[in-house]
């Protein structure tokens, strides 16, 4: 396998691992966890081969085309920021997956929990092994979702949903803005690719977009990283199952911001704005959460704010935009990562086996667990940097680089002395974090009576804490080699040189180092008095009350909008569609060529226009039938006749303006509408009540006229322009392409093929609905019509027997006439379905439906089902030959006595049209017809349609 | 002058339409569907001009109409029977489940609240 095809497999392990995972869980609760620890282990087996192959040889990056318009492509790519990233992942990971096993109570989803991790390790390695920064974005999403998957994971949780909710709506609106930073930095750079946008930071910096793509994607990297203002969902997010919060908010995903920030830091870093915008984010967040997590009582609470705090120190060198300050970033990315998880989970053995996490009532934990009190100092020693541990080193390093940039950014003496503060603050918390958990005494009695957790439970957070403290005794020989690679990954090219010693003499940073213990130390001890003031001044401060009122103001917004448009009546809804296109329509006309332009195209008439007298009068009286129906609704049978004539007309235009085939069809179609309508208007009032008012009557003759005049003119400004057919090519292939001389045929079944057997499948489907809608209604009808009269005392006339006996055959046999010609002349699946449907439909009307039945068998169902099975058979047989779905074949060949035959494949399409056809209109009437079986009778219409209060709006009554 | 003339019935088809499918009934919306279907039909085939005597089936006659908006409109056609049915029993089993053909259901004038009036047991 090639090295990309091993990324991606690195990357889809996990997503094939996650429903897996889901699904061993109901065999046994702790297989989810062997196949998550399992892929986790077979996925950094093959990136550890990967890497040692190819060590020499990054960056290794190569894409697939996939929509390759869009620029989108599936590309991998891995060099030294890649590599640590996704070592960190696996890794981390692979630890989390066992501590998690022990975690969980027996009444958690282990099945749901760990699919949910394996879809957060595949998402989180698709950003950070992504070439194409589309994918990397999708990915990014992706992690936003699996977030939000496992913060709500006790989704019986208030506070779990809320948090899940905040984190979805920060980060995902994050993501947004970063697609359309992304967006914006492919158009400079002219490719998606990171190889070409890394390689020209200098084209992008001095580009006019570079300002709103930076502060679009710095968005995305601030809400994901929870930088200042967007910190205060990540406190939220601890509602979330403990080793979620080690993993996901703590060691990888939120590092997802910062891994974006060297990613792109040979692109975008180094100009005034990237130094303004990311140190100012940095070191606000950096103070900020250091001087929150203080006063935190909840340990993880403590270890939220005091992670915000460290991602901001991380920003804050990256803000630096210098190369040394990047080693120093990149050096505590992976510092954080180890003493944090580990602290994180020693959290969450404290609330496993205590019950509680509240500082205030914990104390004196050292003596029933002093291995796991151990731990927690190491790794709270390494957060507050102390010398030894691996915090030291790098925040040494982040001394350094500020005494060394702070000229450039602000007074000399001031960007040191914030970081010095800040530095004090967390050696304070993590003093608290160690003293109120494992020293002093405990305030009340405990829920649970505490004593160390199981073996496998500490096994992760002990080796992370030996790299703790391995990496902080000799760091250039354990962190050295990587931390190497990573920063050539991050700069794409040479690192500067840069020393990994403990010892570099005294000096300023060191100093500053001295004065972060000591200070904290005083800090802590005299807590009481500072805690006291916090209480009073600030700690009402919330940003989630900016956060709440901005949702609540959107939703109220919102709610207005829809409250305003929608009043739960569908006319408003229907009327305001309509002006709405009226308008839009208008502005169209005004905005293009204006009233001088529509004259202009009036006068035109440019196309030679004949006419004949008849023509017009024809047209003339189905404007008159068409305007009558519409005034004379109200009597609806009246309206209904009307309207057939409208319907016969266009029948009739259709026939002269040389269309046969639609001609046929529509006649065809209006017979069956008919006696659809009329069927149902049997259940429905005879007549309409005057339910609006003249004014709204007008208003809608307003509109409708409106409507009506608007569409008249853009017919014939349209039609008096000349114009090019695109025909001239079915005209021209329609015999040697589809082998029949009927171009309207011709196109249906064999070019437009596919949108045919579209359109068949929606009549079928309808045809389901409207059997599934009819079965077992019950509709009040009369026997007696609004005027009192008998509706028929004889259902079934003897003339209309006879008839439809003798029309029978005639009927069928034009049917299939007409079907077999219709590919050579007017005819074809659509017409003869409906001809012989109409047939089929007088007999049940002369015979009643029972009797029909019993001489018929039809099986109905069947035959819509045959019909769909022969269109997409006669489809499938042509892709079994190797040419594309539907396409036609045509055989010639003689028969004694009949003389030649010309046979088309398209012919079995067209009967499968025909079928469904027959079947679906077959299907509608009839069991429309048979809804009298199950009519409640009613002795007339008055009982049914008013009430005594309310004659004076039936016209008729009396009549 | 045929083209101004179909122009207008196309414009008038579309108008009752629209002022049918404003109404508060069921029926009258039905009807109005149908007739903006007429009208869009016949938009669409005009679309490909008017033609006499000109049927597209190639060696007929020496000129073709426009064959692509023809074998649009003649789906169309069989489609909007299957939409117009469609609405037309759900009208019937809404004025069924609801007991008045009101298009919003909710709304029940004076005249069909004999229907429910028979639902319930006698006070």
């Amino acid at each position: 396998m090639n090295p990309i095809e091993l990324l991606a497999a690195v990357v889809l392990l996990p997503f094939l691992a996650a429903p897996v995972a889901a699904w061993s869980a109901r065999i046994n609760r702790y297989a989810a966890a062997w196949v998550a620890g399992g892929a986790t282990l077979l996925a950094l087996a093959l990136f550890a081969w990967l890497v040692a192959g190819h060590i020499g040889q990054m960056p290794v990056a190569t894409s697939h085309a996939w929509i390759e318009a869009a620029g989108l492509t599936f590309g991998f790519r891995l060099d030294g920021l890649s590599l640590l990233f996704t070592g960190l992942i696996l890794v981390i990971g692979l630890l989390i997956v066992i501590y998690a096993r022990y975690y969980l109570s027996p009444n958690d989803s282990m099945g749901r929990f760990f699919a949910y991790m394996m879809m957060f390790m595949g998402a989180m390695l698709g950003v950070v092994l992504s070439e194409n920064m589309i994918n990397l974005v999708i990915f990014w999403e992706l992690t936003s979702l699996a977030s939000f998957l496992l913060i709500s994971y006790w989704q019986h949780r208030k506070e779990a949903r809320y948090g899940a909710r905040l984190a979805l709506a920060i980060t995902g609106a994050g993501g947004l803005a970063l697609l359309g930073g992304v967006l914006i930095l492919g158009h400079i750079v002219g490719s998606y690719e990171l190889t070409d946008v890394l390689a020209n930071g200098e084209l992008i910096k001095n580009h006019e977009l570079y300002a709103p793509a930076l502060i679009l994607i710095l968005l995305g990297v601030f809400t994901k990283s929870a930088q200042f203002p967007f910190h205060f969902w990540l406190p939220n997010a601890m509602a979330a199952p403990t080793p979620v919060s080690a993993y996901l908010h703590s060691a990888t995903m939120v590092k997802a911001g910062i891994f974006l920030l060297a990613r792109f830091f040979p692109a975008l870093a180094g100009t005034e704005l990237w130094v303004i915008i990311v140190s100012t984010a940095g070191l606000i967040t950096f103070l900020l959460g250091a001087y929150t997590a203080l006063f935190r009582h909840d340990l993880k609470g403590l270890l939220a704010y005091s992670t915000i705090s460290h991602l901001g120190l991380i920003t804050l060198l990256f803000g630096f935009g210098t190369p040394l300050a990047a080693v120093a970033g990149i050096f505590h990315i992976i510092n954080h990562a180890t003493f944090k998880a580990s602290l994180f989970m020693v959290a969450g053995i404290v609330d496993h086996e205590t019950g509680t996490r509240d500082m205030r009532r914990l104390g004196g934990l050292v003596k029933y667990m002093p291995h796991t009190a151990a731990l927690g100092m190491i790794a709270a020693m390494a957060m507050a940097g102390v010398p030894l541990f691996n915090g030291f080193l790098s925040k040494e390093m982040f001394f350094t680089e500020s005494v060394r940039v702070a000229g450039d950014i602000g007074p000399v003496w001031l960007l040191p002395i914030l970081v010095s503060l800040g530095g004090l603050l967390s050696v304070a918390y993590s003093l608290r974090f160690v003293h109120d958990t494992f020293f002093g005494k405990p305030d009340g009695d405990l829920p649970k009576k505490p004593h160390e957790p199981p073996g496998m439970m500490k096994r992760p957070v002990d080796l992370l804490v030996v790299l703790c403290l391995a990496v902080g005794i000799l760091p250039a020989l354990v962190v050295g080699p990587l931390l190497h690679i990573a920063v050539t990954g991050v700069l794409q090219a040479e690192p500067p040189y840069y020393s990994l010693s403990l010892w570099h003499g005294l000096n300023l940073p060191l100093l500053m180092s001295a004065i972060a213990l000591v200070g904290g130390l005083l800090i802590y001890l005299y807590r009481a008095p500072i805690f006291r003031w916090h209480a009073r001044s600030l700690a009402h401060l919330d940003a989630r009350a900016v956060y709440n009122r901005l949702m609540e103001l959107l939703m109220r917004a919102g709610a207005g909008v829809t409250g305003g448009l929608d009043n739960g009546r569908l006319g408003r809804i229907v009327l305001l569609t309509l002006l709405f296109s009226l308008l839009a329509g208008l502005a169209g006309y005004l905005q293009t060529a204006g009233l001088p332009g529509v004259q202009a195209a009036l006068d035109r008439g440019t196309v030679e226009d004949s006419g004949d007298w008849v023509t017009w009068l024809g047209m003339l009286l189905i404007i008159i039938a068409t305007v009558v129906t519409a005034v004379g609704h109200r009597q609806r049978l009246f309206a209904l006749i009307s309207m057939s004539v409208v319907g016969l007309g266009v029948a009739m235009i259709f026939a002269r303006f040389s269309a046969p085939d639609l001609a046929m069809t529509q006649l065809s179609v209006e017979v069956v509408t008919m006696i659809l309508l009329l069927l149902a208007l049997f259940y429905l009032p005879q007549q309409s009540r005057k339910l609006s008012s003249p004014a709204r009557r007008w208003r809608d003759a307003g509109i409708a006229t409106g409507i009506g005049g608007g569409i008249a003119a853009l017919t014939y400004a349209i039609i008096s322009r000349p114009f090019e057919t695109i025909s001239g090519y079915f005209l021209e292939h329609s015999v040697p392409g589809g082998g029949g001389t009927n171009v309207v045929n011709v196109i249906l079944v064999d070019f437009r093929g596919y949108d045919t057997f579209g359109e068949i499948t929606v009549l079928a489907l309808a045809a389901l609905g409207i059997f599934a809608m009819l079965h077992n209604l019950s509709l009040p009808s009369s026997r007696r019509d609004p005027f009192g009269r008998a509706w028929s005392d004889d259902p079934h006339p003897l003339m209309l027997r006879t008839f439809a006996q003798i029309i029978l055959p005639l009927t069928l046999l034009f049917g299939v006439y007409v079907f077999l010609r219709g590919h050579n002349e007017p005819g074809g699946g659509f017409i003869a379905g409906l001809i012989v449907a109409s047939a089929l439909v007088a007999q049940y009307m002369a015979f009643g439906i029972e009797n029909t039945e019993r001489k018929l068998h039809l099986p109905i169902h069947g035959i819509i089902g045959a019909g769909l099975l022969i269109s997409l058979g006669t489809g499938l047989v042509a892709m079994a030959a190797g040419v594309p779905f539907l396409t036609s074949n045509t055989w010639h060949f003689t028969l004694p006595l009949i003389g030649e035959i010309h046979l088309a494949s398209a012919l079995g399409f067209d009967l499968g049209v025909f079928l469904v056809v027959v079947g679906s209109t077959m299907l509608i009437l009839l069991n429309l017809g048979r809804l009298t079986d199950h009519a409640i009778e009613h002795p007339d219409y008055a009982s049914i349609e008013a009430s005594p209060a309310d004659g004076d709006s039936r016209g008729g009554r009396d009549a | 002058m045929t083209n101004l003339a179909i122009s207008l019935l196309i414009g008038v088809l579309t108008g009752a339409g629209v002022y049918l499918v404003l109404r508060a009934q069921t029926f009258p919306v039905v009807l109005g569907l149908t007739l903006m279907s007429y009208g869009v039909n016949l938009f669409l085939f005009t679309m490909g001009r008017l033609h006499t005597a000109a049927p597209a089936v190639v060696g007929a006659t020496e000129q073709s109409a426009d064959a692509l908006p023809q074998a649009l409109v003649l789906t169309a056609i069989v489609i909007a029977f299957a939409m117009t049915a469609f609405v037309i029993v759900l009208a019937l089993k809404a004025r069924a489940a609801l007991g008045n053909d009101h298009v919003d259901g909710t709304h029940i004038p004076q005249a069909d609240r004999v229907i429910d009036r028979r639902k319930e047991p006698r006070a």
